[in-house]
């Protein structure tokens, strides 16, 4: 006799917004999964309409609290392509060392205090940290090191208030980048043990084949420029975007779901990065992921905790370099000006690829905005993930079953505030 | 040892934090309190944090901090049923205290926004206004900023759970510019600024770098913004798409700034 049962999730903890999941599955088969974001809207790319240019990154950083300077990269650069305006290179490496304080910082929050209560079975940092304080204290002061970095470049932690079309409105003193350079130093070496403290974990023993997209740059790992690449052949730019990925509304979600057009589902963010990218990552960095034994392509997402920290490590190399031979540029933004154009641009969000396209008009204003998040393009990927994973682990018990499920999904580092909600899971035996 | 209390000792106060339509960049700052979060744990049971816990104590809470804003009849109802559960409810952030940037809608069709973004507009449930939640509850204490000042995100929580009035000065950006020692960006620059209206708060961060307050702390109370309006039109020539656009951002809806985005925009049809 068959068997059917449901996995449900009303509110899915330890990612950003709101969301749940819902699987039913008959004896090892699944035949419905949802990712449900029940996330209320907020319509984005509808209040743009009318609204200047020069806006756009104050507006959309209001996306996402844990990623603003992607939102503000992504923006800043769409208008840019749109005006077709050149960035001195000096403003364009203060802008890598930005991302670089946003990845560390965000990175940092899913690393310590969303995904590894998963594998050390806490239901937060709060109780992790009494059995592994040292830990816990080292995760916190390397994620404050990270905000550092964007308060001082981008004025604040969160939403940051420093960042034009053209460029910055102010450049930090040079004094005051030194010194949080120096800092960045002591950090890095605690960077080093977090890669070794997650690659201890007990990683469940997963594989699927996944076509992998990211950001692709001859000459470095990729934040903010680059050619749209894939493990199955895509070379785009971003203008081609459109012509290439789709956007499904489905009934059970306020976010999106973004597809290639030709094969379907694809995977973004850390482990993408890391895959396509490897030789571009600093010299540390691969010796670190070589101590680890991870080997290319990292194809098991629970793994992406230790993907996640060598970017953590990475940023701190990065920004370290930058800043150590850093000279400020003699204005700190392009003189902008008007016109009606089209801009495309996409740049890496700690969560992966995020394409803006603007439309404005010669006055400036904003006559149409499409943002496409990472996690509206993961979301088929998690919900594959998810259909995979029960039949999987069929000899866990129910409730380890259920907590499988939800790891998996935190697997992505979910952000349903950009994607717009996310979950909880029940299972009841029929 | 302070983490081996005695079995007399009262029990520890219960916090709840609630996320309605919102950015998350609120209650991320209290993940952003590095140096203190453990010690506020030591001192407070986080008993309801969805993004930070998969743990959720039942009410009652002594103290629910409420991130986002009112867009919708589930969202509607449940703020009633935190407000019942909360002996003290503060709201965090411009979306909690003045309906935040999705406010816009308020200004204009819901319904265009909606065939805007999606393809399939009847799975989507949504209500024609984004509104605060002191417009559906009663507050105890609305924190302001876009996103709040950990600082003050501190001083009020630890004021509560102690019965004592926060310190929150309730003075204008200007204030805090002047403490800093800024040149006016608005008399050297020549820049639009809403710093003399706007409610203290971020340390006067925008004029530090070179750019007017876009005044994501929303407006202090006696705020003069018909003043402010005069001047940047008489100074600085801004017409009135300019002002309107100045004053209908993340606070568009709060009612000072309402009124002063408004008044410009009738003044177009004269």
């Amino acid at each position: 006799m068959k068997k059917t049962k449901t996995i449900k999730v009303d509110y899915l903890a330890r990612v950003e917004g709101e969301g749940a999941l819902y699987l039913k599955y008959v004896d090892d088969k699944v035949e419905e999964v949802r990712l449900k974001i029940f996330e209320p809207p907020r319509f984005f790319e509808a209040l743009l309409r009318g609204r200047d240019y020069t806006e756009a990154p104050d507006i959309t950083a209001r996306i996402c609290g844990i990623c603003p300077v992607a939102y503000q990269m992504s923006a800043v650069h769409a208008m840019e392509n749109a005006l077709q305006l050149e960035i001195d290179p000096a403003v364009r490496e203060l802008r890598r060392v930005l991302y670089c304080g946003e990845w560390i910082e965000s990175h940092l929050l899913h690393i310590y205090m969303l995904h590894a209560p998963d594998f050390l079975g806490y239901p937060d940092v709060v109780h992790m940290a009494k059995d592994f304080p040292e830990q816990v204290e080292r995760g916190l002061q390397l994620k404050k090191t990270g905000n550092k970095i964007v308060a001082l470049v981008g004025g604040r932690e969160v939403h940051p208030i420093n960042v034009r079309v053209g460029g910055f409105y102010k450049i930090p003193a040079k004094e005051e980048l030194q010194k949080l350079c120096e800092e960045l130093k002591q950090a890095r070496e605690q960077a080093i043990e977090t890669v070794r403290w997650v690659a201890t974990f007990d990683f469940p023993e997963y594989e699927r084949d996944y076509e992998f997209v990211a950001l692709s740059h001859p000459q470095e790992y990729p934040f903010n420029e680059g050619r749209i690449v894939s493990s199955r052949g895509l070379d785009i730019s971003a203008a081609e975007f459109d012509a290439t990925f789709e956007e499904e509304h489905v009934e059970y979600s306020t976010a999106l779901h973004s597809r290639l057009r030709e094969r379907g589902a694809y995977f973004v963010g850390p482990m993408a990065r890391f895959n396509l990218n490897y030789d571009q990552l600093s010299p540390l960095t691969r010796r670190i992921a070589d101590e680890t034994g991870l080997s290319l392509p990292v194809v098991n997402p629970f793994k992406s905790i230790i993907v996640r920290s060598l970017e953590v490590l990475y940023a701190f190399d990065e920004a370290i370099r930058i800043l150590q031979c850093w000279q400020p540029p003699a204005h700190p933004y392009t003189e902008t000006a008007a016109k009606a154009a089209t801009g495309y641009a996409a740049t890496e969000a700690p969560r992966g690829l995020l394409y803006h396209r603007y439309q404005i008009d010669a006055n400036g204003e904003i006559t149409a905005a499409q943002i496409v998040p990472p996690t509206s393009q993961n979301q088929k990927t998690i919900e594959d993930d998810l259909a995979a994973v029960v039949p999987a682990f069929q000899s866990l018990s129910d409730d380890a079953l259920r907590q499988r499920c939800e790891h998996s999904i935190r697997n992505y580092d979910p952000c349903i505030s950009c994607s717009t909600h996310f979950l909880k899971i029940v299972k009841d035996k029929q | 040892m302070t983490n081996t209390a005695p079995q007399s000792s009262p029990p520890k106060p219960k916090l709840a934090v609630w996320k309605f339509a919102s950015c998350d960049g609120c209650q991320l700052s209290l993940l952003d309190c590095e140096d203190e979060l453990l010690t506020i744990a030591e001192h407070i049971e986080i008993a309801h944090f969805m993004e930070a816990s998969s743990r959720s104590v039942a009410g009652p809470y002594d103290l629910s901090l409420v991130e986002g804003s009112i867009t919708s009849e589930h969202d509607r109802q449940r703020i009633q049923e935190v407000r019942a559960q909360s002996k003290y409810l503060i709201t965090i952030g411009a979306c909690a205290t003045a309906g935040g940037i999705q406010a816009l809608r308020n200004f204009a069709d819901v319904k265009d926004y909606v065939a805007v973004v999606y393809a399939s507009p009847e799975y989507i449930s949504t209500l024609q206004t984004s509104t605060a939640i002191s417009q559906h509850v009663a507050v105890d204490f609305e924190l302001r900023g876009c996103p709040i000042n950990k600082a003050q995100l501190l001083e009020v929580v630890s004021a509560f759970l102690h019965s004592k009035k926060p310190n929150v000065s309730p003075h204008s950006v200007c204030i805090e510019c002047k403490l800093r020692g800024n040149v006016c960006v608005m008399v050297a620059d020549g820049q639009p600024c809403l710093g003399p209206v706007t409610h203290a708060g971020c340390g006067a961060i925008c004029p530090s770098y070179a750019r007017g307050c876009y005044g994501c702390y929303g407006p202090k109370e006696n705020n003069n913004t018909a003043g402010l309006s005069h001047w940047l039109r008489q100074e600085q020539h801004l017409e009135n798409p300019a002002l309107v656009k100045l004053f209908r951002n993340f606070n568009a809806a709060d009612a000072d700034f309402r009124k002063a985005s408004e008044a410009h925009e009738e003044n177009q049809n004269h």
